[in-house]
């Protein structure tokens, strides 16, 4: 276990440095001069010197990128060029809103997935079990922003029931510990906060969480059924045991294995699916403002984002290895 | 087991209703507190140190410059210093200041506290000098000159009350720039407190006083008694940061925020149909519009520069694509002194449009190119793609054939503002220090010593006529001189038809119907706060 | 990976078992199929089946909801919503054509180069890969756009891009293992060259499972380029692209459902046609994968 983290951990240093490469150059293919970018309309010739200096974009390029990849682990991305920010403050804005969406989408994921796919397996062939399967199938194939949209129409406009986006209802301020807003109404003990934070966050992460939640179900019944047709589950029922405790007990430690690489398969597309979420919610995450960044053509905030939650990205993905060999020490990877 | 938990939970969802039920937290306060929601945190509060918008905010109340802008325009008053002359040769500016007046932490204010802190713009030896401090935001130099190119102000102190300045070169302008908020006097006692870097520990001379900032959620100012500009009529004011915009409309709705910073137009109805709500509305310090190429192609000739402004209707495009959060353009922002009143933008008018192009020799039109960019700025808020497609289906209808070419922004700049372009591109500009000069003169002006445009004037206008009004208005620092030179300048261009003028974005806040003396600045600052009275 | 147990599951001896019959034989397939034929008809047909232009406007005729005359409604221009998803169709497909084959392209390039040259090729080759799949595939995508400009052309390839990962770790798996068969040994000690080896013997083999992940992935580069332009990094108007209808339908959420609702439809159900193709064709190559039916 020990010799695979450090494997790992060793395998994270030249992907994340990879990761910094390409967000570095990948800015420098922009069209134009990144100065004149910070400067906007204005800026006479001597203004350009200074801010090319001041960049330190007079010099060589593999000196440039040091200076990024020093600024970048000090947390230091610049300044926006829209809000004139620094960049690693709007990132701390945001960050813990796109967290605790994906954490909130990714627990009613596993749930209902799990809920879902034990229960068809559980029953095969039902009616429960086929509705069950055409409902994954639908879900697997819903784009996320239509199912965002059909939700916000449906439980917002029509029924009325939730909240149309934001996160808090307006007059509510919470202070802020974490910066998530349902975590903080908890963490200050202020009941009008969770309840409203929670309303807010049950249709973003039903909409975000939809897609993995069917993939969930999909795999988690065919393991199930696998698994319950061991010969130890035969045993097990042979001996008289409940069959709730079957399943419970013995059957779903088995079935969880492949969920939770599912899981990890899945983080990716939490992630950019948080994207379009946000939006849709209206949201102030990780995801809104990197749209915004980009369609502003805001290159250190974009330069930022991307870096931030790709690192998110790679140690979320790490965890959840991490995870599977706790569960399966058996696996060995290659 | 599980019943215990089914009665706890239902037991928390009976005091969480009636909790909600009690509503948000009540403020019972003796003290008049104002709270203004704004979208973003301060970034820091050191005048000289940052540009972003809402430090400016905040800073607007903390601090008084040399000269300060007068209450609701950007005409230029007295300030820290009650009277100031200028030599007859426009280059030597000397302030007076008033007596009695203390910096907020006790240090005095008199010609040697502000020349200490005005020392770290333009002397390199200053340890705290700022225009070379790494990770600052300065107009320093726009205000000043520049160290490196021997264009520095000279900084003399008289007497104890009075400072003197000689510049280079003449420039009225100068003192437009010294009122803008960046030029904000600090107390050199606290800059040298806090290491050169007193940006979370402001301290002014200035109708509030900094009391706390607490990151992203709010930050607070108290009034000063003594302020020599009258005691503040309210007690408080509390900067509350909302990054929602329909977050921050509720609020003031609600009265958890009296004022607005920001309005966007999908909410002006709102406001406008709430009693209890007022609109504030003011055309901006910004220009947008479509700029044509003076010295090359047709639009070498006047006519079909003014042909064009005929042939685009402005107030459709205003409408329809900007939603009424523009007014229309005749070359030069109403909001500004100078401002010509007796000009108008051009009328839509097909017929006079196409008399005019056969005029100058072009019956059956002319094809040409434009160059637009697809993102949003803040004198253009919908991007420059749609602003040119709108002018295309226009310039059809007179014959003439535009091929729009967009670019990405980065590479927009370069051929805008570097290269010999021809043809339209979609051009625009915010103001700096509320100076016509820095609209006319840096958007239009031809630099006659160096024998080519001004930076700025990407349109490459040339008219000496109209150099000579901009160059004497900066000569001379008669405010009424200025204005009449500047009228004068503006139906010049206006004639003249640099651009298609399309627009000016409209600064708007919104406030409690119980906010009096509340009035906007063209420079988008809380200046004159101590105005402001909660009824 | 399941990636992977493709490759493992695809060897010369079964394809022949991958016959046109056994296909159709499997019900999610055939349905699969049917769908998908519906779309590509509704395309390439699309000028017979609505009589509505696109992206004509009628501000006489806006926003009205379906109706006999407007089977889908009209949006705030006026523009019948029927035909513009019909329209729609066309630039799915296109997108899903030109996605997906750069995807290809690219994968085979990459994962060729890499399983066949092997060892420092190899390496060097997919700690890149790696880089590139260290990306939530939205924020990737969002960096080619940030270089290129927003558009439809630029919003294709960064999703062609994203997807090339997966193609190379395919292709590579499967160069790896063919490497070793005895006909390649075979003919290298006839002397053959690299490029002849390659060209016979090893193209020819990645030719079905580069199908099957390219059926497999269509549908979700669909998706996920309609995902660019509703946040404005695609298409743009008057394009009816239907990724951008949900973007201008989304203001017209409460009082007009409809403009939002029906390219979403479209998109869902394309993209179930192709899963469930995707999904039979697996089935039907190895259906270890699948587990119990």
């Amino acid at each position: 276990m020990l010799r695979f983290l450090r494997w790992r951990l060793l395998q994270l240093g030249p992907v994340l440095l990879g990761v910094s490469i390409l967000v570095f150059f990948g800015m420098h293919l922009i069209p134009g001069d990144v100065a004149q970018l910070l400067l906007g309309d204005k800026g006479t010739d001597a203004d350009l010197q200074r801010m090319r200096h001041q960049l330190g974009l007079d010099q060589p390029v593999y000196i440039q990128y040091f200076r990024f990849l020093g600024g970048a682990l000090q947390g230091d991305f610049g300044e926006s060029i829209r809000t004139r920010q620094p960049v690693i403050w709007e990132i701390e804005q945001a960050l813990p809103v796109t967290v605790e969406l994906s954490l909130a989408a990714l627990a009613f994921a596993v749930v209902a997935g799990l809920l879902i796919g034990v229960l068809a397996a559980r029953f095969p062939h039902s009616a429960l079990d086929t509705g069950s399967m055409v409902g994954v199938l639908v879900g697997v194939s819903m784009p996320v922003f239509w199912t965002g949209i059909l939700l916000l129409i449906v439980f917002g406009g029509i029924l009325g029931w939730l909240p149309l986006g934001g996160v808090l209802d307006g007059s509510l301020t919470v202070r802020r510990i974490t910066g998530a807003p349902l975590l903080d109404g908890v963490l200050t003990g202020s009941w009008p906060i969770v309840w409203s934070a929670g309303r807010h966050l049950v249709l973003p992460a039903l909409a975000l969480g939809a897609t993995a939640m069917a993939a969930i179900a999909r795999m988690a019944r065919s393991t199930m059924l696998d698994v319950l047709g061991l010969d130890f589950i035969r045993t097990a029922r042979a001996k008289g045991l409940a069959e709730r405790r079957v399943v419970s007990r013995h059957a779903l430690r088995n079935a969880l294995l492949p969920v939770v690489t599912l899981v990890g398969l899945q983080l990716g597309l939490l992630l950019s699916g948080a994207v379009l979420t946000e939006t849709i919610f209206a949201l102030p995450g990780l995801g809104r403002l990197a749209i915004t960044s980009v369609l502003a053509r805001d290159y250190p905030m974009v330069q930022g984002v991307v870096l931030i939650a790709a690192v998110v990205f790679v140690v979320a993905n790490l965890l959840v290895d991490v995870l599977y060999v706790y569960l399966d020490p058996r696996v060995r990877y290659q | 087991m599980k019943r215990v938990g089914l009665w706890v939970g239902l037991g928390l969802l009976i005091v969480g209703l009636i909790s909600v039920g009690r509503g948000g937290p009540a403020e019972a306060q003796a003290q008049k507190t104002l709270v203004i929601a704004i979208g973003a945190d301060q970034t820091g509060m050191d005048p000289q140190t940052v540009q972003n918008n809402e430090s400016g905010f905040v800073m607007s109340t903390i601090f008084d410059s040399l000269v300060n802008y007068r209450p609701g325009s950007s005409e230029v008053g007295p300030g820290l210093a009650e009277s100031w002359t200028v030599s007859p040769d426009g280059k030597v500016f000397t302030f007076k200041l008033r007596h009695g007046v203390k910096f907020h932490d006790g240090t005095p204010m008199d010609a040697r506290t502000v020349a200490e802190d005005l020392d770290r713009a333009i002397n390199p030896n200053n340890p705290c000098f700022v225009p070379t401090r790494k990770g600052v935001d300065t107009y320093d130099e726009f205000t000043f000159g520049s160290v490196k190119d021997n264009s520095v102000a000279k900084m003399t102190v008289l007497d104890d009350f009075t400072l003197r300045f000689t510049l280079p070169d003449p420039s009225a302008p100068f003192l437009s720039s010294l009122a803008m908020i960046w030029q904000g006097i600090m107390s050199p006692a606290a800059t040298k407190q806090y290491n050169c870097d007193a940006g979370q520990h402001p301290v002014g001379t200035g109708p509030f006083k900094f009391v706390e900032a607490v990151r992203n959620d709010h930050i607070t100012v108290e009034a000063n008694p003594n302020y020599w500009g009258g005691r503040p009529k309210v007690d408080r004011i509390i900067f509350r940061i909302v990054p929602e915009s329909a977050t921050r409309m509720l609020m003031l709705e609600r009265n958890d925020a009296q004022i607005l910073a920001d309005v966007p137009p999908s909410d002006y109805a709102r406001v406008q149909n709430n009693k209890a709500l007022q609109l504030y509305k003011q055309a901006g310090l910004t220009i947008l519009g479509v700029a044509m190429s003076n010295d090359l192609g047709p639009f070498k000739d006047r006519r079909v520069r003014q042909a064009m402004n005929y042939a685009v209707d402005k107030d459709a495009i205003n409408q329809g694509l900007y939603a009424g959060a523009t007014t229309a353009s005749q070359g030069m922002p109403p909001v500004l002194w100078g401002y010509n009143k007796s000009v108008a933008p051009y009328p839509y008018d097909v017929a006079k449009a196409k008399a005019l192009l056969a005029e100058a020799g072009y019956p059956n039109g002319f094809s040409t190119d434009m160059m637009v960019y697809a993102n949003p700025r803040g004198y253009n808020p919908i991007g420059g793609a749609k602003l040119g497609e709108a002018v295309q289906s226009y310039l059809t209808k007179v014959g003439v054939n535009v091929k729009i070419t967009q670019y990405e922004w980065g590479a927009y700049l370069a051929r805008f503002r570097r290269q010999p372009w021809e043809g339209f591109a979609i051009a625009g500009w915010s103001g700096d220090n509320g100076d016509p000069d820095n609209f006319l003169g840096d958007l239009f002006e031809w630099d006659i010593a160096n024998g080519r445009a001004r930076t700025n004037n990407t349109s490459r206008h040339h008219s000496p006529a109209f150099d000579r009004l901009i160059r004497d208005a900066r000569r001379t620092t008669d405010q009424t001189k200025r204005a009449a030179l500047y009228e004068q300048a503006n139906k010049l261009l206006h004639d003249d038809a640099a651009w298609v003028f399309m627009n000016h974005t409209n600064q708007v806040r919104a406030a409690r119907a119980n906010v009096k003396g509340f009035v906007l600045n063209p420079l988008q600052m809380f200046f004159n706060m101590e105005l402001v009275s909660l009824e | 990976m399941a990636t992977d147990v493709v490759a493992v599951g695809v060897r010369r001896r079964r394809v022949a078992a991958l016959s046109w019959r056994r296909l159709f034989s499997h019900s999610s397939f055939v349905v699969g199929a049917a769908i998908v034929a519906g779309v590509v008809a509704a395309a390439l047909l699309a000028p017979l089946v609505t009589s509505y232009n696109p992206i004509e406007q009628s501000f006489r005729d806006q926003l009205l909801q379906p109706s006999r005359g407007h089977l889908f409604g009209t949006d705030e221009f006026g523009r019948d919503i029927f035909a513009r998803v019909v329209y729609g169709a066309r630039i799915a497909l296109i997108v899903g054509v030109v996605a997906d084959g750069l995807a290809a392209v690219l994968g085979v390039a990459l994962g060729v180069l890499s399983g066949y040259f092997g060892r420092r090729v190899d390496a060097v080759l997919m700690r890149i890969v790696d880089v590139v799949l260290a990306f939530p595939y939205l924020l990737l995508a969002m960096i080619v756009v940030a270089i290129l400009g927003p558009s439809l052309i630029n919003a294709m390839i960064a999703i062609g891009i994203v997807y090339t990962p997966q193609f190379a770790r395919v292709v590579r798996g499967v160069v790896l293992q063919i490497k070793e068969e005895d006909f390649v040994e075979a003919a290298r000690a006839e002397g053959a060259g690299s490029l002849r080896i390659l060209g016979r013997h090893i193209l020819p083999n990645i030719l079905s499972p580069i199908i099957v992940m390219a059926t497999l992935t269509v549908g979700y580069m669909i998706v996920e380029t309609a995902g660019l332009s509703f946040l404005g990094l695609g298409a743009s108007p008057p394009t009816p692209e239907w990724g951008s209808m949900l973007a201008t339908g989304r203001s017209f959420m409460l009082t007009a459902p409809w403009i939002a609702t029906f390219p979403g439809l479209a998109i869902l159900v394309t993209v179930v046609g192709f899963n469930l193709i995707g999904d039979g064709l697996r089935d039907l190559l190895d259906p270890r994968l699948r587990g119990r039916q």
